[in-house]
Parts: structure tokens; C-alpha cells; sequence
């Protein structure tokens, strides 16, 4: 699995950690539902939305769009760049 | 028919005409009491106590694939019962004393082997952590026994003790521990529900959970509805999937870990060993190759494979703990798909739906819990209440945050376990 840095360029895995599912994009207001922001997960089979930092590389925070059943990813952009 | 010697030598004098097939192929039926989505080890298990314990036979597990083609036919296969927090405790203390009853309970050989496992330590705080993991298995009435670096070293001579970076300080030592033939428990279980009128219908896909009224009534399949009061959901990795036909998003996220085999060699590993500095633990099967695994590659996937960097990792670490297994050559890796739950603890729990029951959540370590899980289930389909040693597995504390259980004290999170 390689991930194509917006500003890096195409890289090893290794030089990325993941964050997990892009919801914490979605930060809920201090009194919203936090239970599903913390816990509950689509979880698909399929294309999903997560967060990736490029660590040993620019130190970015990546939006990958991939697919769990292939690993193949479908775009990769800046996470400050992405709106929620 | 009963498996044993007598039998054995009748049928070897007879030519083996005798033997029939160890469970029947049934045709769904239009309804059932009580349908088990899942037919891996714990969906088995289930079908199996609630005959054997709860003396319903009305029961259909539907399996998409073949029995036991999932986690159950491709896991490390260590039993274990050193876990340390109330809750998981007497769950897994539960387990492992059903595995030493299993084979008589079952006429079956799995092949369960006591042969002892040891958690290597390699600093000062390691060991004081391990010594009071130690302290809560025999506080539990479970054993342990905390090794020296001359005791680990009496019982497995082979490992590198002069590395200088993560030298072997000692062991945790739980002689009960080992492990056992994955197949056979899913079989075994397999023959036990069947003989006691259980329907295990394979190929037989669900596809959608009838509600009506906030009560379950069903469940449409690749091969027709079926009827019934009462569903258990027991999908492992597709949990979220089967769950969100009855509406509901789970604090689940799959996620993919590997495991290799090597080819057959002499027996060599006559433990399970765990290295306490890289995610790495080996045993040796029955069959001469050594079985060994590491961490998740830690990204969701539904994929059944992971990738290389995770694969020369778990290499590394075991080449750094025992350098002798440098020349056996690795025969196949597979990557299982895993239920993670946030906290690393499973949920076997009602839902806000009536007579719909979940039991998932159970991380990289389902396979010591097949017997303890199976009987928790079935309890709870049968009586509708929590099995005295699996009260706190409820679906809810994520969102109570009353009584979480995070072994490793990494947080109730996603992707920290």
C-alpha cells in the first residue's frame, strides 16, 4: 500500500500512521452526541473516509478515501484543505 | 455414531464403510424459535449449550460460506485465561475450564494442549506489571508463576538472552494455558449441535432482519425468509454489516491481522512464547510448523490481507527474540478480520430491539473464548438474562463509560487496541 502525498508525492506506508475514520472531522457542538462521534462506526465494507498523518514525511493530515476490500485508495487530499 | 477406540478398530476391520457425515444438510425450514446468524466457532458453540444446557433443539445457525470458514479455521489458536480486569477475569477463567471438560463434553478431539504459555519481560517495570497480572490470575483461582531470567532459560534454551537492546529479564508463566486444533472445535461443536437436532444451514446468506413493532420477527436469506422471535447476531468482522439491516450502528471498526505459518519442522517450540518488546508470539502446531502472528496492520479492512510492512515487523520480532527460526521457510500468511471495540473487550448484550441479541466485539482474541462465549450466549437467548460471568459485556458502557475494560490501559478508543 502506497499513499500519494498531496505534497510529498507517492509514499511508502510506513511513513504514515492512521488516525482512524474521518468522523472526527465532524466534531459534534459541546452539547451534541458524542457517543457516536467517540464510538459508533459505519464500519463499511467498501469505500470509507479515514485520516492519515504523514509523520516521516511533511507532517500533513491526509483525507484518504479508500476501499476496505481491496485497499486500493480512490484520492488522497489536505486535511486543512477539507471541509467537514 | 460416538468416536472411539472401539469404534475406531470395528470400523478399521470393516473396511471404514461404517462412518457418516458428522452433521446433516438441512433445508431451512419456514421458522424457527431462535436463528443464529453466524456459523464460525461461537455461533456453533451457542447452538451446541443451547441444546446441550438449555434443552432447545428449534434452532437454525445460517452461514453464508461453510461452517468454520471464517476466524475459526485461520486464528494462532492460543487458550489462555491471563487476563487481569473484573469482567474478563471470570469470563476467560470460565472459558478455560470449559476447554479441559471440552473433549469429553463433545466426544471430540481437539486436540487442546496444556502446554503452558510464557509472557517474556524485559525491564524492571515489565516485571512488576507481569507479577501483578500474575497475582490477579491466582487471585481468580487461575495459575501463574513468575519466572526468573534461569527459569525462562531452563524452559526455552533456543532464545537469544545476549541481545543488549531488549535482554530476557523473565516470564510469566501460566501452565494452563496452550492451545488446540481450531477446525476440530468448530466441528466438534458442529456435531454436538447437530446431533441434538440443531438445523446448520450452510450457504445460506442473510440479507435483511424483519422488525415489526420494535420486535424481531425474522430474517430474509439467499435461500428465503425465516421466521423467528428470537435472532442472535454472531458475525465477528461483519458485525456492523449485519447489524445495520436491523437499523443499528455498533462501536465496531474491522480491521485486519495477519498470521504466517512456516513449514513442517521437528518439534523445536514446546510452548507458547510471547514477546514482551515487539508483538510477537509463536507456538508450534501438531503438525511440525511454527504459527506465529503479531499486531494489526491498524487500518480498517475487510480485505482478508494485509500488507508487507506489518509482515516484516512481526519477522523482525521474532527474529530478534529467537534467531534459530531464521532458516524455516514461511508456508502461507493470512490476514483474519477482526471486531475491534474500542475499549478491547467483546459485548454480549441485548439490543434496543426485541429479540434481537449481539455477541461481537471480541478483537484478536476470540478463539480462547469460543466455549465461555457460546455458553454466555445461549444463556442469554434462552432466559433473557446475562450469564452470571458475562454481566459486564454490555453494549451500553461505551456510552455510560460504567465499567469499561481496556487491558492495556490505552483508552476506550478506536485504534488503541
Amino acid at each position: 500500500m502506497r499513499i500519494n502525498c498531496p505534497l510529498c508525492g507517492l509514499r511508502d506506508l510506513r511513513e504514515f500512521s492512521i488516525k482512524g475514520d474521518a468522523v472526527a472531522l465532524d466534531r459534534p457542538a459541546e452539547d451534541g452526541d458524542w457517543h457516536s462521534y467517540l464510538h459508533l462506526r459505519d464500519n463499511p465494507s467498501g469505500e470509507t473516509r479515514e485520516l492519515w498523518f504523514h509523520g516521516q514525511g511533511c507532517g500533513a493530515w491526509l483525507v484518504v478515501h479508500r476501499d476496505t476490500t481491496t485497499h486500493a485508495i480512490k484520492s488522497v487530499t489536505l486535511a486543512a484543505e477539507t471541509t467537514p | 455414531m460416538r468416536y472411539n477406540a472401539l469404534n475406531i478398530l470395528r470400523e478399521g476391520l470393516r473396511g471404514n464403510r461404517g462412518w457418516r457425515p458428522a452433521w446433516r444438510k438441512p433445508e431451512p425450514r419456514g421458522s424457527y424459535d431462535i436463528i443464529i446468524i453466524g456459523g464460525g466457532g461461537h455461533g456453533l458453540a451457542t447452538a451446541y449449550y443451547l441444546a446441550a444446557k438449555h434443552g432447545l433443539s428449534n434452532i437454525a445457525v445460517l452461514e453464508k460460506g461453510y461452517l468454520g470458514s471464517g476466524n475459526i479455521g485461520r486464528n494462532t489458536t492460543i487458550v489462555r485465561a491471563n487476563y487481569m480486569l473484573p469482567g474478563n477475569s471470570e469470563f476467560y477463567s470460565h472459558s478455560l475450564k470449559l476447554w479441559e471438560g471440552l473433549e469429553e463434553e463433545l466426544n471430540y478431539n481437539v486436540m487442546h494442549s496444556q502446554r503452558g504459555i510464557i509472557n517474556l519481560f524485559h525491564s524492571d517495570g515489565q516485571r512488576d506489571e507481569f507479577a501483578r497480572r500474575g497475582n490477579m490470575m491466582i487471585s481468580q483461582g487461575d495459575d501463574a508463576i513468575l519466572l526468573d531470567r534461569g527459569g525462562v532459560c531452563e524452559m526455552l534454551p533456543y532464545l537469544d538472552y545476549e541481545q543488549t537492546r531488549f535482554p530476557v529479564y523473565g516470564g510469566l508463566y501460566h501452565p494452563r494455558g496452550g492451545n488446540a486444533r481450531h477446525d476440530a472445535v468448530a466441528w466438534g461443536y458442529a456435531r454436538g449441535a447437530d446431533s441434538r437436532g440443531v438445523d446448520l444451514i450452510e450457504n445460506c446468506q442473510v440479507t435483511g432482519i424483519d422488525i415489526e413493532n420494535g420486535q424481531v420477527t425474522g430474517v430474509q436469506t439467499t435461500r428465503g425468509q425465516i421466521r423467528a422471535r428470537k435472532v442472535g447476531i454472531v458475525v465477528a468482522g461483519r458485525s456492523s454489516q449485519v447489524a445495520a439491516m436491523a437499523g443499528m450502528r455498533l462501536p465496531i471498526e474491522s480491521h485486519v491481522l495477519q498470521a504466517f505459518v512456516t513449514e513442517g519442522l521437528k518439534p523445536c517450540i514446546d510452548h507458547v512464547v510471547t514477546y514482551g518488546m515487539g508483538h510477537f508470539y509463536i507456538s508450534q502446531s501438531d503438525k511440525g510448523g511454527l504459527v506465529f502472528g503479531g499486531d494489526l496492520d491498524f487500518y480498517a479492512s475487510y480485505a482478508a490481507r494485509g500488507n508487507l510492512p506489518m509482515a516484516e515487523h512481526v519477522v523482525e520480532a521474532g527474529m530478534t527474540l529467537m534467531p534459530m527460526i531464521g532458516k524455516a521457510r514461511v508456508l502461507r500468511s493470512w490476514g483474519g478480520i477482526m471486531d475491534m471495540s474500542p475499549d478491547g473487550s467483546p459485548i454480549i448484550d441485548r439490543t434496543d430491539i426485541k429479540g434481537l441479541y449481539l455477541n461481537c466485539g471480541w478483537c484478536y482474541g476470540g478463539f480462547k473464548a469460543v466455549p465461555a462465549s457460546g455458553d454466555c450466549f445461549a444463556h442469554l437467548l434462552a432466559t433473557d438474562q446475562p450469564h452470571r460471568v458475562a454481566t459486564r459485556y454490555r453494549l451500553d458502557r461505551f456510552e455510560t463509560g460504567i465499567g469499561l475494560m481496556d487491558e492495556e490501559a490505552s483508552g476506550a478508543q478506536h485504534n488503541l487496541h
